[in-house]
This record gives C-alpha cells, sequence and structure tokens, in this order.
C-alpha cells in the first residue's frame, strides 16, 4: 500500500495534534497562508485563538503555559508577524516559560533576497530562544515539531522557533508521527553528585538558621509537594521570589513572603543572617539579591538547579545539587534529620510587625484618603477566597499585586518577572483563562500597560474570555514616577499620562465595566465583577503619587530596606 | 590591558548543524569579550564539529562563558584550558618576492632557523610555510618584512589538544546514550 503524501502544511496540523496541542494563539498573514488553510479543516481539534497583534499572541501562549504547565503555541506569519513575537520570546526565555512560536518563512528560493517580509527570524532569535530552526523541506516537519517540543518542555523551560519555509508548508511528503526523547547534546536532568548531596545533607542537618529561597523552578518541576515535605521535615522558613509565589501556599507556617527589592522584610533581612542559604530553582536575580558583595556572606549556599549555567552565575554557591528539583528536594527530604528550629522561625515575627505596623497597615487598611493599589488587590484576593490566578503587568500594579495577594493553589502567578514586559498583562489573561478554563483569572494592570495592548480586548470580546480586568488607575506612569520622585529630585519626565474614558472603550467592545472612585463602593464593584459570567472591565481610580514599599533601593544590600519615602 | 587576564583556549564540539557558531560567537559579543582565534572543522567523530577558540579574560567570567557555550541545545560539551594544560600549534604562510629573497643570503639563515619550510618557489614569488607557536610565527613575520621581501601574510587561528589521554567527548557521548537506554528500561 502506498503511503498517503500529504502537504507540509497538513503534516504540521497533525504534528501539533501528535504533541497533544489544542489551543493555539495566532494571526494570518501571506507567508503562513497555507497553514492557515490546512488549519480550517482542523477547526474541530485545534482551538486557534485569533488575537489583535503577534506580541499578544505570544504572551497569550505565555500565560496559557504558565498556568496548565503545557506548551503554549502560537502560528504567525512572516516578517513583521514574527517580530512582533519577539519581545515574547525573550520574555519566555529570561521566565523560563515552555512556547513554540511557528512563523512562516518566504520560500528557499527567496530566502537571502530580501523578499517581501522576509526577516532573518533564527538570526534574530537565536540568542533570546531556547532552540531556534528553520524547516525548508516538507519532510522535516514532523521531526522538527516533535524536537520543539521536546526542547521548549524539558528541563529548564523555555521558547522555541520555527521558522517555516513557504515552500515547506505546500510540498507533498509523506508523514509519520515523530517523538523525540532523546537529544544527545542536551542534557535536560543532569545527573546529581552523590557527594554533593551528601554534603547538602550534612549543611541541613547542622544549620541553625536555614533559610529556603523558593523558585519558579518549583513550579516547572511540579515540585509543590516535595518542596512542602522538604521545608516540614527540616522545619525551614521560606521566601519566595517573583515567579515562585504560589509553589507554597501562601498561608503556610513556614512561608515568610516574598524575596527582593519590594519584597517582605523578614525574608529579606533573614538572607543576611542565615547559616545555609537553600536555593531551589532559582537564579539570584539582582532584583531579589541586591548587592552582590553583601549578599548572605555568612552564609553557606546550597543551589538546587536543573540548569548547569546557572550555578555561581551571580551568587558562589558552596554545594551546587543538579537535576530536576521534584527528584533533588526528594532525595534530599529523605536523607536529612527531621528539625525543630522555633526560636530561628520565631526570630521572623518582629519584623513581619514592623513591616504591618509601617507599611501594610496603611496601604491595606487606610482609614480615609483615595483608594490604595494594596488595599484593592487584597480585597480582590479576599474576595476569590485566595484561589484565582493572578496575571498582573508591570510596575506598581505589578509589585502590589505579588506583595498582597495570597496563594492556595499552585501556578497562579502570571507575571513577567525578568523582562518586565508592560502590556504583557491583558493578552496573559487571555491565554490563562485558556489554559485553566476551571479558574477565576484576575489581570490587574496600571493605565500605562494597558495601554500598550490594549487591542487585545478584541480578542476578549470574540473570544468572551472571562479576563477580569482590574485597571488601577493613577494617572502616571506610576513605578517610573516613584523613582523620579526617590532619585531624580521629583522631576516627573514624561510619568504623568493623560487617559482616555476606560468606560466608553469597554462599552464599546461590549465588555461590561465599571468604575469605582470611593472606598465605599470598592466591594460592591468587586462583587460585580466576579459576579458577571465573562469578562469585566473595573477600574479603580488609584491614589495619583502611591508609592510601593518597603524598597531595597537599587545598589543596597538585601537586608536594608526603606520602610517609607 | 590584559594585565589580570588569562589567555584561555576554549575547545567545543556541537552538532553539524547550521548557525551554531552565531550561536557560540553570540555568547562572547554579549559580554563584548574578543575573540582572538577561532578554528572550526570536522572533528574525529563523524557528524561533530570542533571549535577552537582564545581569547582573554579572567577565571571567573571563562567559566561562566563555557557553560553558557554548553547551554546551547546543539553543543556538545565545551571546556577551556590555560596554555599549560594544551598542546597548540598555529600555521602561518608567507608570500615572498622571489627575486629579493634569493638575492638575500640572510633569507635562508632565517627560515632555518625557525623550521619553516618553503613549498613552492617560481621565479616571481616563493611560498614560506611554518607551523608553531602564535609568537614563533610573529617574529618570523617581523624579521622577514626587514628583508623587504614579503607580500603577503597569512596565519590560522590556535589549534590545540588537551594534555589529557582521550578525546572526552567520545566517552560523554557513550555515556549519555547509556543513560538514555537505562532510564527507557
Amino acid at each position: 500500500m502506498s503511503k498517503e503524501k500529504i502537504s507540509g502544511s497538513e503534516a504540521l496540523m497533525r504534528s501539533l495534534e501528535h504533541e497533544g496541542v489544542k489551543t493555539l494563539f495566532g494571526y494570518p498573514g501571506g507567508a503562513i497562508m497555507p497553514v492557515f488553510d490546512a488549519l480550517y479543516d482542523h477547526r474541530d481539534r485545534l482551538n486557534h485563538i485569533l488575537v489583535r497583534h503577534e506580541q499578544g499572541a505570544a504572551h497569550a501562549a505565555q500565560g496559557f503555559a504558565r498556568v496548565s504547565g503545557e506548551v503554549g503555541v502560537c502560528l504567525v506569519t512572516s516578517g513583521p508577524g514574527a517580530t512582533n513575537t519577539i519581545t515574547g520570546i525573550a520574555d519566555a526565555m529570561i521566565d523560563s516559560t515552555p512556547i513554540v512560536v511557528i512563523a512562516g518563512q518566504v520560500g528557499a528560493g527567496l530566502l537571502g533576497t530580501d523578499a517581501f517580509q522576509e526577516v532573518d527570524l533564527v538570526g534574530v532569535t537565536q540568542p533570546i530562544s531556547k532552540w531556534s530552526y528553520q524547516i525548508r523541506r516538507a519532510e522535516d516537519v514532523a521531526w522538527a515539531v516533535a524536537r520543539a517540543f521536546y526542547i521548549a518542555r524539558s528541563g529548564r523551560p523555555g521558547p522555541v522557533v520555527l521558522d517555516f519555509a513557504k515552500n515547506a508548508q505546500v510540498d507533498m511528503t509523506d508523514y509519520e508521527p515523530v517523538n523525540v526523547d532523546f537529544i544527545r547534546s542536551y542534557d535536560p536532568d543532569p545527573e546529581t553528585d552523590s557527594t554533593a548531596v551528601a554534603e547538602a545533607v550534612a549543611l541541613i542537618n547542622a544549620a541553625k538558621r536555614p533559610l529556603v529561597l523558593v523558585g519558579q523552578g518549583v513550579e516547572l518541576g511540579n515540585a509543590q509537594k516535595e518542596l512542602q515535605n522538604f521545608v516540614e521535615k527540616a522545619d525551614i522558613p521560606c521566601g519566595c521570589t517573583l515567579l515562585g509565589l504560589s509553589a507554597l501556599p501562601s498561608n503556610h507556617r513556614l512561608n515568610k513572603g516574598m524575596l527582593g527589592m519590594h519584597g517582605n522584610l523578614g525574608p529579606n533581612v533573614k538572607t543576611n543572617e542565615c547559616d545555609v542559604l537553600i536555593a531551589v530553582g532559582m537564579r539570584f536575580d539582582d532584583r531579589v539579591t541586591g548587592k552582590l558583595e553583601t549578599y548572605a556572606k555568612q552564609a553557606k549556599i546550597i543551589h538546587l538547579d536543573v540548569d548547569p549555567s546557572e550555578i555561581g552565575k551571580n551568587v558562589a554557591v558552596d554545594v551546587p545539587v543538579l537535576g530536576n528539583c521534584k527528584r533533588t528536594l526528594s532525595l534530599l527530604t529523605e536523607l536529612i534529620q527531621p528539625q525543630k528550629h522555633e526560636e530561628w522561625i520565631a526570630s521572623f515575627t518582629p519584623y513581619e510587625e514592623k513591616e504591618f505596623n509601617q507599611v501594610i497597615e496603611k496601604e491595606v487598611f487606610p482609614k480615609e484618603g483615595p483608594i490604595n493599589m494594596g488595599e484593592v488587590v487584597n480585597a480582590v484576593s479576599e474576595a476569590t477566597h485566595n484561589e484565582a490566578i493572578l496575571v498582573t503587568d508591570v510596575g506598581q500594579n505589578q509589585m502590589m499585586a505579588c506583595r498582597y495577594f495570597k496563594f492556595t493553589k499552585p501556578r497562579s502567578i502570571v507575571t513577567s518577572g525578568g523582562m518586565g514586559t508592560m502590556g504583557f498583562c491583558l493578552p496573559a489573561a487571555v491565554g490563562a483563562t485558556f489554559g485553566r478554563p476551571d479558574r477565576t483569572v484576575c489581570a490587574f494592570m496600571g493605565d500605562g500597560g494597558l495601554q500598550m495592548t490594549m487591542q487585545e480586548l478584541g480578542t476578549v470580546m470574540e473570544q468572551k474570555s472571562p479576563v477580569k480586568i482590574i485597571l488601577m488607575n493613577n494617572n502616571y506612569l506610576g513605578n517610573v514616577r516613584q523613582w523620579q520622585a526617590m532619585f531624580f529630585n521629583r522631576r516627573y519626565s514624561f510619568t504623568p499620562m493623560m487617559n482616555p474614558d476606560y468606560m466608553q472603550i469597554a462599552s464599546a467592545y461590549g465588555i461590561a465595566s465599571r468604575r469605582v472612585m470611593s472606598r465605599e463602593e470598592l466591594n460592591d464593584g468587586i462583587q460585580e465583577m466576579l459576579s458577571t459570567d465573562g469578562p469585566f472591565l473595573l477600574e479603580i481610580c488609584v491614589v495619583e503619587e502611591g508609592n510601593v514599599l518597603p524598597m531595597t533601593p537599587p545598589g543596597s544590600s538585601v537586608n536594608y530596606m526603606l520602610m517609607e519615602c | 590591558m590584559n594585565s589580570n587576564k588569562t589567555l584561555y583556549t576554549i575547545i567545543v564540539h556541537s552538532e553539524n548543524i547550521a548557525g551554531i557558531l552565531n550561536q557560540i560567537t553570540a555568547v562572547f559579543t554579549r559580554r563584548q569579550i574578543n575573540i582572538e582565534s577561532l578554528n572550526v572543522s570536522a572533528s574525529s567523530i563523524k557528524g561533530v564539529h570542533k571549535y577552537t577558540i582564545t581569547c582573554w579574560t579572567t577565571p571567573d567570567v571563562i567559566d561562566k562563558v563555557v557553560t553558557q557555550i554548553e547551554k546551547k541545545i546543539d553543543v556538545i560539551q565545551a571546556h577551556y584550558f590555560t596554555d599549560k594544560e594544551i598542546f597548540q600549534r598555529e600555521v602561518a604562510m608567507y608570500k615572498v618576492a622571489t627575486p629579493e629573497f634569493q638575492a638575500n643570503p640572510e633569507a635562508s639563515k632565517v627560515i632555518r632557523r625557525y623550521s619553516a619550510h618553503i613549498v613552492e618557489v617560481n621565479p616571481t614569488f616563493s611560498i614560506v610555510e611554518m607551523v608553531g607557536m602564535s609568537d614563533d610565527i610573529t617574529s618570523l613575520y617581523q624579521e622577514l618584512k626587514q628583508l623587504n621581501c614579503v607580500l603577503q601574510f597569512v596565519r590560522s587561528g590556535r589549534i590545540a589538544v588537551s594534555t589529557s589521554c582521550f578525546e572526552r567527548v567520545n566517552e560523554y557521548l557513550a555515556h549519555r546514550e547509556e543513560r538514555y537506554q537505562n532510564q527507557k528500561d
């Protein structure tokens, strides 16, 4: 029996289905038309979400991937379609998010001729992707897609780019499903050195003041349970990175809050007091460490990571424990002695009280004056019983949301940590509603970030995507304004911003909305938002010159935090 | 300028796939490290390419550069060495004007002193070839230049072998295959 020949585009559809893809985010264009034509016959199995700008497709794929743990897929055309995804690709790289970006490309015969909508996408994306590959022949489609998904989801996840030449989309080929689960030059789960494990165990057993830093690696490795078992057996307090916030429930007695520049006072101060620092799936970003010269110098540092290039990159490590932390955490838990560190854990309390008295009480429970951002976040979190997915934009809204939103479930935070991409929130939240349609998705953004990707309200409208948009409007690019106030002598250079009437915008898109101006209406507004089926835009006019506190000023030591400014 | 820096030789093995050199050099570009010399060719293993790269940098940075190179999906292994840990050579060719070269009795003495060879002679030009250390190649060039006979000069990048007995990449690949098979079973 002779095999059926199919087009490269049809091979792509079958390869995507073979990888278990059900949802993709995209935007058609000239050089990807054969693929969109093939997609037309697969609409019942592949749910394609038409975004309004390709950057939105990339961020939506990120949001989808972050909450579901699956690979997010986006499908765009060549040239500008492809370059519009680049912010999302770079964002996914630095935040270890598994996405596969499939972009059209001119036919192989035209490559290098500056043909219409030709861009050297592989050249452009190589430094910002985990793998970038050009498919020039239809017979390579099945292999390239299988390899792309394997690379994107395995090891430390990341973005993969497939640059799909038009001739390969239309040429006919045999098709056999391909599985890739081994690449000899790529080790997604490096071997764990048993000497290192023994050294780590000895340090942990002997520690009097141990501290665990929880990173996103715990979520990516699905090691939330293993982490909990580990810290409970050894009785170690934890600080979470921005992306690791939901890896351990917020109300867990050992969860001492967020690390970093706008994190909680306790874990930041204690970083420079602990005797053993155990970093799990985190990368010692400068926003977490502050001044490296004074960072945790007194501590022995154990670093659990799946990526060997992270070991010693920013902070010198005493004991590196390589490998997937699901495995290495279990290994450590098995070997360590049960401990009690009551006194050490209790020593966090004065810092918690100080932060509450000097910052949190004023921010979250003000008696008078305009509405505060922290107050809004706290109210929304409580109204969702701390069970919602938090998606944030970047800036003050992000820091406030991450400080005051509480988590009870894993994979509940979607934010642009490493890149700090303004405009990330709305499209990422759309993606999150498709990744976890069973959960409430709360998208906190500022007036600046919303306007960067506001066109995705069109996607929200068309898909009736149930994004709960909480716009905290302060008429400023607030984070930059705060820095201008603190470090640039209040010279507000281009941070005040004129805003449109968001109620009219929501209404133009047929999205239910409400504007809240006063404290008395706040809870009512939140209830209306949450009880409305489908999307909702809740605009809250917050204090114009609100500041995120506490704060480790840039270049300062991690334990030095300003409580006021 | 290079007072606190060391000249390192990095040996990289990768799959023979288009675009890898670009990915490797990007790691240097990102940190603004100048590549002093670069040699790329097939290795003794089928389908595996070998890169020999030299650069001046600090011990701390070289370590990070090499792990970041190794992180690239299609890079099999990357290692760095100081000059003490390798045998290394460069090749140079000096095209000289035959009449001037033959007219000066010093010329052939210089060639012999450097153990260089004459590999081509015709009435217009001759080609001198030398295999050796970087500094010797430079100094032969200086001497020939003083004899006013050099028409062209070219030198290769450094090639090097480590002083350990095995080509470690062989062992590594065998180990990877073995681990994969064990995981499957």
